[in-house]
């Protein structure tokens, strides 16, 4: 990815490989309907969402199915992306400096490698929440209490079937909560959906936002450490 | 908004804010005297009678009770207990007809997401509304006293109605019709109060001097009563609990985690919202664009 480039074209870095981006559509349009459907029996007043699903009781039936679309489909990301989204000392000082990040002085702010901190937070929270909502949506699953019995031998006491209802509500709101930042996100920081969509991003997106990632994509060695 | 027009009602499941009712209505109720009852189960028969339920051919499980649990087709059931007395030594026979109690603060209601899937008319009878009901059995999780049952065959829930049908139309309840004893009767609360006292003084003068009436502040009182001679320990009738109320994780899940939930849900929209009309987008400039073609053209 060398050559020439043109002054008002952008050179561009690869960020996703389709297989990624196809992983992370399939996730993101589950959650947004788990979101949708579970939001409808939340609450009374957005019962009107279940319309969206051909009423109450498809809405009640089809949660949980895509509950475990979203649950394997997340697992594709988590394998993908988990070692680039460990935790590092920079992060530390990223997440301390979060006025300047959301002020949009990055200048302030140490190199990034391939995520920034608020991404890894999301990454980390979005991979416990979806485990809670995992376990505490099967423990509310009535249909398939039959099968949880006789295949397992699980029998879910009425008290856990209680914990796991209010659990599960708190879950999803965490997880609304965290997916309103991650869209927020790529919204303001244009030219962040792209990567999404083709997989790409220009050379100045990255070294705006991303300069340590850029420069190992390029085999560069930095001439000077990031501020630590 | 009512399912039938000679009943308004009081409450609506899922529903913020009910209509006031046109009229003003006897709060009814049901007081079972177990220690009137003979077990002969015709309360059960007149259930299904006329509800029209059978229940499918089951198990013998050991005890009288047939079949062994309330089921989508079993709203009432008489439950046996053999209870040694430790302080007379007497082996005692409790039986006690067990259904839904049709609570004041009904847990069912309070639980269910689907609107008017259960409703509480001004009488006090606690109804499910097959019609609404998208089969989550949210109820039975909202329920204190293990009551509604979800059928396999329709996936809606189904409990006692309290014959809501006939007393519309100024009839008892068919299991009370049904009992040889009067061990059920029906009426005013007032007046099944009254009645269920001057039982529990008669009791009294026989020696049961704990027998009580039991109409649990907990869910607000409950238009099924009972006179229990043991009004001091409910739970050896068959597992009758104590001070029974909705469950503490059920108030929290629909008090305040739906409340603050959604708040918080609109108020982190709302910042982000704001977040871009003050600081505006975040934008690549050309010095950008010319650092990463500098260092891009430098690393090969
Ligand atoms: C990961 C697998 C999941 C499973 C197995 C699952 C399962 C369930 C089940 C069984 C219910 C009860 C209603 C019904 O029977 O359909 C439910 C309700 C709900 N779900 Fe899920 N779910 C999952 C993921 C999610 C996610 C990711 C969200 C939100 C982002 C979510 C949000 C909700 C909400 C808000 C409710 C309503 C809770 C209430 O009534 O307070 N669920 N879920
Ligand atoms: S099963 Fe039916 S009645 Fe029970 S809570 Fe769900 S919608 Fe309401």
């Amino acid at each position: 990815m060398t050559g020439s480039h043109y002054r008002d074209e952008p050179t561009t870095v690869s960020r996703y490989s389709a297989a990624a981006r196809v992983n992370h559509w399939v996730t993101a349009a589950s959650l947004i309907l788990l979101a949708l459907s579970g939001l409808a029996l939340f609450h009374p007043s957005l019962f009107f969402l279940t319309g969206l699903f051909g009423g109450g009781e498809y809405t009640r039936i089809i949660h949980p199915w895509i509950g475990l679309v979203l649950l394997v489909s997340f697992a594709g990301l988590f394998l993908r992306f988990w070692r680039l989204n460990l935790w590092e000392r920079t992060d530390n000082v990223w997440l301390g400096r979060v006025r300047a990040v959301l002020a949009g002085r990055e200048e302030e702010l140490p190199e990034v490698g391939k995520y920034n901190a608020g991404q890894k937070l999301v990454f980390w929270g979005m991979s416990i929440l979806i485990i809670v909502l995992f376990v505490s949506g099967v423990g509310i699953w009535r249909s398939q209490y039959p099968f949880l019995r006789e295949t397992l031998g699980i029998v879910i006491p009425i008290d856990q079937q209680r914990l796991a209802v209010l659990v599960h509500a708190l879950a999803a709101i965490g997880a609304i909560l965290i997916w309103i930042v991650h869209v927020y996100a790529a919204l303001w920081v244009k030219g962040t959906v792209r990567a999404m969509m083709r997989g790409s991003v220009t050379g100045g997106w990255a070294w705006r936002h991303h300069r340590r990632w850029l420069r190992e994509e390029v085999g560069a060695r930095t001439p000077r450490r990031p501020a630590e | 908004m009512a399912t039938l027009q000679s009943l308004d009602l009081q409450r609506r499941s899922a529903t913020s804010g009910t209509p006031p009712a046109a009229r003003k209505t006897l709060e009814v109720a049901k007081l079972i005297d177990v220690s009137k009852c003979i077990g002969c189960k015709a309360c059960q028969v007149a259930c299904m009678e006329w509800n029209d339920l059978r229940e499918e051919v089951g198990e013998v499980t050991g005890v009288y009770d047939n079949p062994h649990d309330l089921s989508p087709a079993t709203w009432t059931l008489m439950r046996f207990t053999e209870w040694d007395n430790p302080d007379t030594g007497n082996l005692e026979w409790l039986i006690r007809k067990d259904g839904c109690m049709h609570c004041s603060d009904p847990g069912c209601l309070k639980a269910c997401p689907a609107p008017g899937a259960i409703v509480q008319y001004s009488n006090g009878i606690v109804d499910f509304v097959s019609e609404n009901c998208i089969g989550c059995g949210y109820c039975v999780k909202g329920c204190p006293f293990n009551i509604p049952r979800i059928s396999k065959a329709d996936n809606k829930a189904y409990k006692c109605t309290l014959c809501s049908d006939r007393v519309a139309v100024g009839q008892a309840p068919a299991c009370v019709k049904a009992c040889p004893t009067q061990a059920l009767v029906f009426g005013s609360k007032e007046d099944m109060i009254a009645h269920g006292e001057e039982r529990v003084a008669d009791l009294k003068s026989r020696g049961y001097d704990k027998a009580g009436v039991y109409d649990p502040a907990g869910v607000g009182g409950t238009h099924v009563m009972y006179v229990l001679h043991h009004a001091d320990k409910p739970p050896i009738y068959a597992g009758l609990p104590l001070a029974p109320k909705i469950s503490p994780l059920v108030e929290m899940w629909k008090g305040l985690t739906k409340n603050v939930g959604l708040l918080g849900i609109g108020f982190a929209a709302v910042f982000g919202f704001m977040h871009y009309v003050v600081n505006g987008p975040n934008r690549v400039s050309d010095e950008d664009e010319q650092a990463a073609a500098k260092l891009k053209g430098d690393g090969t």
